[in-house]
């Protein structure tokens, strides 16, 4: 097996992910999609590190996991107070801020 | 450089259902199913990572991704309530369309990119991983990326300070204490006495030394059945229990273990455990 495997997958992956940030209107299940595009770019990084014998590519994805972990904190806070005003988690009904 | 025979099961048994479970998280119309599949390719990129010669970083997986970040993602569901289901009706026309057709021209355009390209032969990581991958890790962390390390420390703190402020809700009235809510029932009481409710702990159902049952109302000091004392659920749908049938009913427990023709000797030995008597004692 080629180990550019892992990056097909990992791009399949992030195209899934990708997709579900357009088509899903539930913002969590939208925010998700942000979270499988990330851990395909960490698989990304990975496969790299180990092609190229560089353990640079495992640091840049610990760096990921740990600005994603930031992002989850601030985005579900930020999903929370909408939905506490709005009784709502659907990405379409955001657009009544502007009102 | 190519992979082993068992690295080659594992991604051939893994990378299809992670795609089914990526697939899962995009059609799942309950947000809950979508987490649980999330999830599951979280742990099966974790194994890649440790099959990818990055065991740090596999559990690292384990523990932020799965551990932290989706238990956070479900915590947050039960808070906007599990049963939100996604809306079916398109605000913007087409929107569904266009989403899938991009999503289908990105996939095109990685896995091109990905096939078409040349990549080095592969290195391995058996000299970077010589002294464990954790401390080739820490050196490259803590030699050339000292920098980025400390502004994601302050990114992490800055993150849970935004988490606290974002949910903090601001007490627009006085505080309800213990205190004020007996005042309030009391007062209540006094008011209205038609919905009213007794200050008391509502009575134990069951009838004395016959019935215990949840379903059997208590009698009360003056014989009467205390109807509060079924529970309110078994009193809307009906399945309260007269008191009267259950006194009224003959048949006890020992009469039903010995039969009638058989002197009931040892029945006499039990308090109470004549049908006449126990109608007595409670009625």
């Amino acid at each position: 097996m080629p180990i550019t495997n892992y990056l097909v997958l990992a791009g399949i992956l992030f195209a899934i992910g990708a997709t579900t940030v357009m088509l899903r209107r539930n913002a969590i299940v939208v925010f998700m999609g942000v979270e499988l595009m990330l851990n395909a770019t960490n698989l990304a990084f990975v496969t790299f590190a180990r092609i190229h014998g560089d353990l640079t590519g495992q640091v840049l994805a610990f760096f990921v996991m740990v600005v994603a972990a930031a992002e989850v904190v601030v985005g579900l806070a930020i999903i929370v107070t909408i939905f506490r005003t709005r009784r709502s988690a659907s990405v379409d009904d955001v657009n009544l801020l502007k009102g | 450089m190519t992979t082993s025979g068992g690295e080659a099961a594992l991604f051939a048994v893994l990378a299809p259902l992670m795609v089914i479970a990526a697939l899962g998280l995009l059609f799942a119309r309950r947000a809950v199913h979508a987490a649980i599949c999330v999830v599951f390719v979280m742990v099966s990129l974790a194994i890649l990572y440790v099959a990818n010669e990055a065991p740090f970083l596999g559990i690292v997986q384990v523990v932020v991704y799965t551990g932290a970040v989706m238990m956070l993602f479900l915590f947050v569901l039960m808070l906007v309530g599990v049963d939100a289901a996604d809306s079916l009706t398109e605000t913007i026309r087409g929107q569904r369309w266009i989403g899938v057709l991009l999503g289908a021209g990105l996939l095109a355009v990685l896995l091109g990119v990905i096939t078409r390209a040349t990549f080095p032969p592969a290195v391995g990581l058996e000299a970077a991983n010589a002294a464990t991958n954790p401390e080739g890790l820490a050196a490259v962390l803590f030699g050339d990326y000292v920098l980025a390390m400390e502004v994601v420390g302050v990114l992490l703190v800055t993150a849970a300070l935004a988490g606290l402020v974002l949910t903090h809700r601001r007490r627009l009235g006085p505080r309800r204490t213990q205190r004020l809510q007996a005042r309030e029932r009391v007062a209540q009481m006094a008011v209205d006495p038609a919905r009213r409710r007794p200050l008391t702990p509502l009575p134990a159902p069951g009838v004395y030394a016959q019935n215990n049952a949840m379903d059997t109302p208590a009698l009360g000091p003056d014989g009467q059945p205390l109807e509060h004392s079924v529970p309110r659920v078994l009193r809307i749908r009906g399945q309260r229990r007269s008191p009267v049938a259950v006194l009224g009913a003959q048949e006890t427990l020992v009469q039903r273990i010995a039969p009638e023709d058989v002197p009931a000797e040892g029945a006499r030995e039990v308090p109470g455990a004549g049908a006449d008597s126990t109608e007595g004692e409670t009625r």
